[in-house]
């Protein structure tokens, strides 16, 4: 293994830092990686074809399991994609909308302090991992105040929300959004500008602009290569259009500028908050659900919709024969799996130390790249 | 008996023993400690249920590992794989029987009039454990991290090395004893030698494999490095050598830069001479004095785990190679220099403003963050 021989090593799917099972095949020299290839499908659990024997509001759970740390925005993407099918759109009552924008944009913000807590104990910092996670808990305890579930929510509905805000649920939010961006602060404190980290970093796993979209990769690591292109600005859903917010974009399109695109759209998440909460205000109580049959049966069709989730896009096809009350075809684009298919470009010539932080900051979740 | 038996051997050897079991009660006491304290740092409580204030956790955990299933691997070299937790064990105990822990002759085991260079000759081969291990796991991890282990350690041991040089330089003496006693008539050697405390000081942390060194066990990469086919009481062994080489690290830095079991400069304080005027209670108060600065250097290893990140393997040979050893080296001639022109009280001034300037540059205040887009941000 020294010189000329090179060894082959299973990294994955039991190891502490793939996220789950992943399983990549290495072939390294010493500790240099020569190719890295990511081996899927250990969860497999065939959710689109399950969708094509279950009811349109029966696959709501399901969608849950795919991004099982971001269910709400999975839920969202699923539930537009059936209304833009039913072309009921425009007739989700106001309220629905800014509760499903505060639901995705906790889910944004809890996905990122995820994604940030693994990615900082991955390079080995281990403090981060623990301030994420109190900040987190405190989003969650949002989620099951308002549904009851805490990791896979199943909290939209086709036509609009089921349950309304619970008592004191908005002055919580606000309480916790106040605090927020001095969390953020301190997360930084321990990373940003700290040496060790920097090297681990910067200059890492460097995906050019034309290179990223070549890959076809979204979210992030689009935008730390510093293409401008979010889907809340670039094909606006919901009252994404009202509200006021930044698309941060890195430069150099590292490790360390998809760190702080992450960092930033936190704070930013943060921000639409804020401006939701008054508005929820304005808006009738009760108000949550548009007018349309209870048996959800779309006309005959396709229809292709995507939204921003945490990841990246994430996009539904759906294909309804227009007979029955199930998909004929369901598939979905899931962030994370193309986002992982260049994840053999950006490793290579690398060590074994910086694909634990490229796999980290490709912010993968295996249930979403399997199905 | 016979007095030179008992000189020599009987005394040597109920001294070891003594310094041993406060050794070891100090490694159970530093499961316990660092665990608590990480628990503090990270906003969490750490181990709490065990005794009161989940004090009796050192106790427990060996307690755990000892009846866990001692698991061999069925490829594994069976004499090297069983070698390999025990090697590192035994420079970590010898070295205790080197290390003065108050004033001579009561308090030091052995006074070896070479004792510097026997404790690096010594340490130094505690790496030899982790190799084997590493290897005869027959686990592709597992030698990954021994072949780090194995390059870090060596490379480290240069500018450990090194970093005394400039010591000896101006006490003139190898024997530990001569070392702290000449630090309570003169500073206490991190003044003049501050640049060589720093590279010792970061040396060490790398020669135990501790963060931001830990590459060797790297969890994240490499699973658990060496030690990740071991179990039960075999692994509980790797992780002893480890504290216990810490604290013997620590117990040098100490005796090398902070003035060993003395609390004094310039023969003002409590000094040798003050502590043998009070008895044994002096020595015992020397003794404490001792072992509250290794403490001290036992919470820094506590307090570095909990803030860096780890290194990259290449980015901590760089840092060796490239930084440490021209820097000790350096250092040594800067020394030399000094000492040829006399004007070795100089160097304590030079000390006092290095350390100055370094406190002023690590306590300003960050410039404030301006910018929204992490494009800009990535240019500051």
């Amino acid at each position: 293994m020294f010189d000329v021989h090179e060894m082959e090593v299973n990294f994955g799917p039991q190891h502490p830092s793939t996220h789950g099972v992943l399983r990549v095949l290495l072939k390294i020299d010493g500790e240099r990686i020569i190719e890295a290839k990511p081996v899927i499908g250990y969860l497999h659990r065939g959710t689109e074809k399950l969708f094509e024997h279950m009811a349109y509001p029966q696959c709501i759970p399901h969608t849950d399991r795919m991004d099982y740390v971001a269910s709400a925005t999975n839920n969202l993407g699923f539930v537009e994609t059936v209304e833009k099918l039913m072309g009921v759109t425009k007739q989700i009552p106001r309220r629905a909308q800014i509760l499903r924008v505060i639901l995705s944009e906790l889910q944004r913000i809890s996905s990122h302090l995820l994604w940030l807590a693994t990615h900082a104990i991955d390079i080995g910092a281990m403090t981060p991992f623990f301030y994420c996670f109190r900040e987190r808990e405190q989003i969650l305890d949002f989620f099951e105040a308002y549904c009851g579930a805490r990791l896979t929510l199943n909290c939209m509905r086709i036509g609009g929300m089921p349950e309304d805000v619970p008592a004191g649920w908005l002055e919580d939010i606000e309480a916790f959004c106040d605090k927020f961006d001095a969390a953020v602060d301190e997360y930084e404190s321990l990373l940003t500008t700290n040496r060790i980290w920097k090297r681990r970093t910067v200059g890492i796993g460097v995906l050019s602009p034309e290179e990223a979209i070549e890959w076809g990769i979204t979210g992030p690591p689009l935008r730390g290569s510093g293409v401008e292109w979010d889907l809340r600005r670039a094909q606006p859903y919901e009252i994404y259009p009202e509200l006021d917010f930044e698309v941060p974009v890195g430069k150099n399109g590292d490790t360390y500028d998809r760190y702080l695109v992450r960092m930033e759209e936190m704070r930013q998440s943060n921000r639409i908050l804020k401006q939701c909460i008054p508005l929820i205000r304005e808006t009738p109580a009760g108000d949550l659900k548009a007018k349309i049959s209870k048996v959800i049966r779309p006309p005959e069709g396709e229809v292709y919709h995507s939204i921003e989730s945490p990841k990246g896009e994430l996009g539904y096809y759906i294909v309804s024969d227009g007979k029955t009350q199930n998909a004929y075809r369901c598939h979905v684009r899931p962030p994370s799996f193309v986002n992982l298919q260049a994840l053999p470009a950006m490793a290579r010539g690398h060590l074994v130390s910086d694909l634990v932080a490229l796999i980290g900051t490709i912010d993968i979740v295996l249930g979403e790249v399997d199905r | 008996m016979n007095k030179a038996l008992l000189t020599y051997l009987v005394w040597p050897l109920v001294k070891f023993l003594i310094a041993f079991i406060i050794v070891q009660l100090i490694v159970v006491a530093m499961t316990w400690i660092e665990r608590r304290l990480l628990g503090f740092i990270q906003a969490r409580l750490g181990p709490n249920r065990v005794g009161p204030w989940g004090l009796l956790q050192g106790i427990a955990d060996p307690v755990k590992l000892l009846l866990k299933e001692d698991i061999l691997p069925t490829s594994a070299e069976k004499i090297a794989y069983f070698l390999g937790p025990m090697l590192p064990l035994i420079p970590a105990f010898v070295v205790f029987a080197l290390i003065p822990y108050g004033p001579p002759p009561a308090f030091t085991v052995t006074r070896v009039n070479v004792g510097l260079l026997l404790i690096l000759a010594i340490t130094s081969t505690a790496v030899y454990g982790i190799i084997l291990g590493g290897w005869a796991s027959n686990n592709k991890y597992s030698l990954m991290g021994g072949l780090r282990s194995a390059a870090q350690m060596v490379s480290y041991e240069v500018p450990f090395g090194l970093s005394i040089v400039g010591v000896l330089m101006i006490t003139g003496s190898l024997d530990l004893v001569q070392i702290v006693r000449y630090q309570e008539t003169n500073a206490w050697n991190f003044l003049p030698q501050l640049v060589a405390c720093f590279i010792f000081f970061v040396s060490m942390n790398a020669e135990n494999n501790r963060t931001p060194f830990d590459l060797p066990e790297a969890e994240s990469e490499l699973v658990a490095g060496f030690h990740t086919e071991y179990s039960g009481m075999k692994f509980a062994f790797f992780m002893l050598a480890e504290y216990s080489m810490m604290i013997v690290n620590s117990c040098l830095i100490v005796t090398l830069f902070f003035g060993g079991w003395t609390f004094g400069m310039f023969g003002v304080g409590l000094t040798t001479s003050v502590l043998r005027g009070m008895g044994f209670f002096g020595g015992i108060l020397g003794a404490a004095i001792f072992f509250a600065k290794v403490m001290v250097f036992m919470l820094v290893y506590v307090w570095f785990r909990a803030t860096f990140p780890r290194f990259r393997f290449d980015q901590l040979m760089d840092l060796g190679w490239k930084w440490m050893i021209p820097l000790a080296l350096g250092n040594i001639f800067v020394t030399g220099l000094f000492i040829l022109a006399g004007q070795e009280r100089l160097m304590y001034w030079i000390g006092l403003a290095l350390l100055g300037a370094t406190v002023f540059y690590l306590g300003r205040k960050p410039a404030p963050r301006k910018g929204i887009h992490a494009s800009r941000v990535s240019e500051a």
